[in-house]
């Protein structure tokens, strides 16, 4: 029990904040919160075969595809299925669609991850096209139209649908981070940093590097998938197009941009890669033009050259916090 | 038969195609070891340099060799001259750290291409100018042989034949050939290896240069992201022949672009953007290395 006493007080301090921002925020700023927790889970998830096992994955939206169909899916296939059992119906589908995602993980990520090198960027980057091309040809997911018509988050007593979400959101949130960071700091996940820090070494200490890269890869698959749901039942419709390379780019920009081995960092850097292009919408109205993917491209760039361990490097907030306070005494 | 002619004759134009895409991958790939995200949207660049260019001088009026010539001229000038931009401007930078930043840097440098040709050019697919009369040249019971066809096997040929003449006979090939072999070996023996990447981003970015105006020959419609599925193509054809192995490479592009004319033809023309992706999983678990190339273990 001790174990979980720091998540269960983090969930219920996100609870209470919920019901404030339930009351205090107009809708849109609510929506974007939800987006930003929801690529929080999709780019710490990330993290961890990015910049904790050093591979390079370039099609996390992929596997976000992939758990969004599957839930929206399910949730056509059965339907009052949710209506009935609440909540748990959606994290029923969420633990469905994260599985089959990391099915997938585990297929494109045998292969590549067996070499040494860049293959796994450019079998992810493959598998992103190609899943696109498959679902605009399957009838039954909708073809070009997608699926629409998703069952969102239930209402519950006087909380609204932004607080159920919220809460419902929060606690993967919770459970990706607390798992990622627990596993990270475990024998366990030492191993993923060996593979990253030498590979030779890490197979002559008798460490099956493949088994490694691979089970990071598909834990990482799981929570895309999550995440996916997630999206599947936030945003109400899934088409092939909005999974595609920019938004695999754009969570490749959050783990980049936060620091590559730094979950925390993740979780800053996509609040700022959502909330940027909102505000640069004011400045596409005086340019007349949209410059918002030419910032983030020459954006990555630039930060590749000058700042390439990101905000944090490998460390975590609570770092830079004791930091703070060390010199203020 | 006469329908198998054909398509033989159709895939080894889209096969030679690809092989100079693909040169441009395996040769950086060689001397730098790193996937030229950016190869593809040169190459891309390279369309739209030789469709301006032969606006402004009306090529469209003199369809023939010397037009095309001049368009290619362009095409390559352009290519070149951004080959060796991104190199100078963020791989140079760069040389020297994690080899998962400059892979993010490759990706920028794409992404920044794509939306920069977005912004300039507009969003809109353009018409490329037919530069060469399609005209039939032989034309029998068996076969028709289009010049179109001939042009771009003829050019395929020729660039393939400048570019063995490069690498096999000069110095400068010499000296890429050493640096793709051991960098620091290379630097040590006085070889001026800044110098011979600058060198290899010229020659690959021309190749690309060469293929885009190919393309837009046979398929005359051009836009910003019209280098992304065939960039993807190209690499992966690198990657069936050897990456680094420059014979490999187009050996892999013909196979390439044979099979996935054979597909269209007998299976279905939805699967031709599955099968490069099928090759590439098929080649990483029978044999990573690539057809040519050679296995390396890894000393420590």
């Amino acid at each position: 029990m001790k174990n979980f006493k720091i998540p269960l007080f983090a969930y219920i301090g996100l609870l209470i904040l919920g019901l404030a921002l339930q009351f205090g925020l107009n809708a849109y700023i609510q929506i974007l919160i939800l987006q930003i927790l929801m690529f929080s889970i999709a780019a710490m998830s990330l993290n961890l075969v990015n910049g904790f096992t050093g591979q390079f994955s370039l099609g996390h939206a992929g596997f976000m595809a992939v758990g969004a169909y599957t839930s929206a899916y399910l949730s056509q296939l059965l339907p009052g299925f949710l209506e009935t059992t609440h909540v748990f119906g959606f994290f029923i589908f969420s633990v469905i669609a994260g599985l089959f995602a990391s099915f997938f993980g585990y297929v494109v990520g045998l292969p590549s991850l067996r070499l040494k090198g860049d293959y796994l960027a450019i079998v992810t980057l493959g598998f992103g096209e190609i899943l696109r091309v498959v679902l605009l040809n399957i009838e039954p997911l909708g073809g070009a139209r997608g699926i629409s018509g998703i069952v969102p988050y239930p209402e519950f007593g006087f909380l609204d649908r932004f607080w159920v979400s919220f809460a419902y959101i929060s606690f993967w949130f919770l459970v990706c981070l607390f798992f990622l960071w627990r596993i990270t700091r475990s024998r366990y996940g030492r191993q993923f940093m060996s593979v990253r820090e030498d590979e030779v070494a890490a197979l002559s200490l008798g460490l099956s590097t493949t088994k490694i890269k691979v089970s990071s890869f598909v834990i990482a698959s799981f929570f895309a998938g999550v995440a996916g749901s997630i999206y599947a039942h936030l945003i109400s419709i899934v088409t092939p197009t909005v999974f595609g390379f920019l938004m695999s780019v754009n969570i490749v920009v959050m783990v980049v941009l936060g620091g590559m081995g730094s979950f925390t960092g993740s979780i800053i850097a996509a609040a700022f890669v959502t909330v940027m292009p909102e505000l640069l919408r004011s400045v596409q109205s005086v340019t007349g033009y949209d410059l918002r993917m030419i910032i983030f491209s020459l954006g990555l760039i630039l930060i590749m050259i000058f700042k390439p361990n990101g905000l944090f490097g490998d460390k975590e907030l609570p770092y830079f916090l004791s930091k703070l306070k060390r010199k203020k005494v | 038969m006469q329908d198998l002619i054909q398509h033989l004759i159709n895939g080894l134009s889209l096969g030679s195609i690809y092989a100079l895409i693909a040169l441009g991958y395996t040769m950086v790939y060689g001397v730098l070891q790193l996937i030229n995200f950016a190869h593809s949207d040169i190459y891309m660049m390279g369309a739209f340099a030789s469709y301006y260019v032969s606006r402004w001088f009306n090529f469209e009026a003199h369809p023939g060799i010397v037009t095309l010539c001049m368009a290619l001229l362009a095409s390559m000038t352009a290519c070149a001259l951004i080959g060796v931009a991104v190199e100078r401007f963020a791989y140079r930078p760069l040389r020297g750290s994690p080899k998962i930043n400059i892979l993010i840097t490759a990706i920028g440098v794409s992404l920044f291409l794509q939306f920069g040709a977005q912004l300039i050019f507009g969003p809109n697919p353009k018409a490329f100018p037919t530069l060469i009369e399609d005209v039939a040249l032989i034309e029998t019971e068996f076969i028709v042989l289009k010049s179109l066809e001939v042009t771009v096997f003829v050019i395929t040929l020729l660039a393939l034949g400048v570019l063995h003449f490069l690498v096999y006979k000069t110095k400068f090939g010499k000296s890429m050939r050493a640096v793709s072999h051991n960098i620091n070996t290379a630097s040590v023996l006085g070889i001026n290896v800044n110098k011979v990447i600058v060198l290899t981003f010229i020659v690959g970015s021309a190749l690309a240069g060469v293929g885009s105006v190919l393309v837009g020959l046979k398929y005359p419609k051009i836009e910003p992201l019209m280098g992304v599925m065939i960039g993807l193509k190209g690499f992966v054809a690198a990657v069936f022949g050897g990456i680094g192995n420059m014979t490999g490479a187009v050996i892999g592009a013909m196979i390439m672009g044979l099979s996935e004319e054979f597909v269209v033809a007998y299976l279905s023309s939805t699967l031709r953007d599955a099968l490069a992706f099928g090759l590439l999983i098929g080649i990483l678990i029978w044999k990573p290395s690539g057809l040519l190339g050679k296995n390396t273990v890894e000393k420590v």
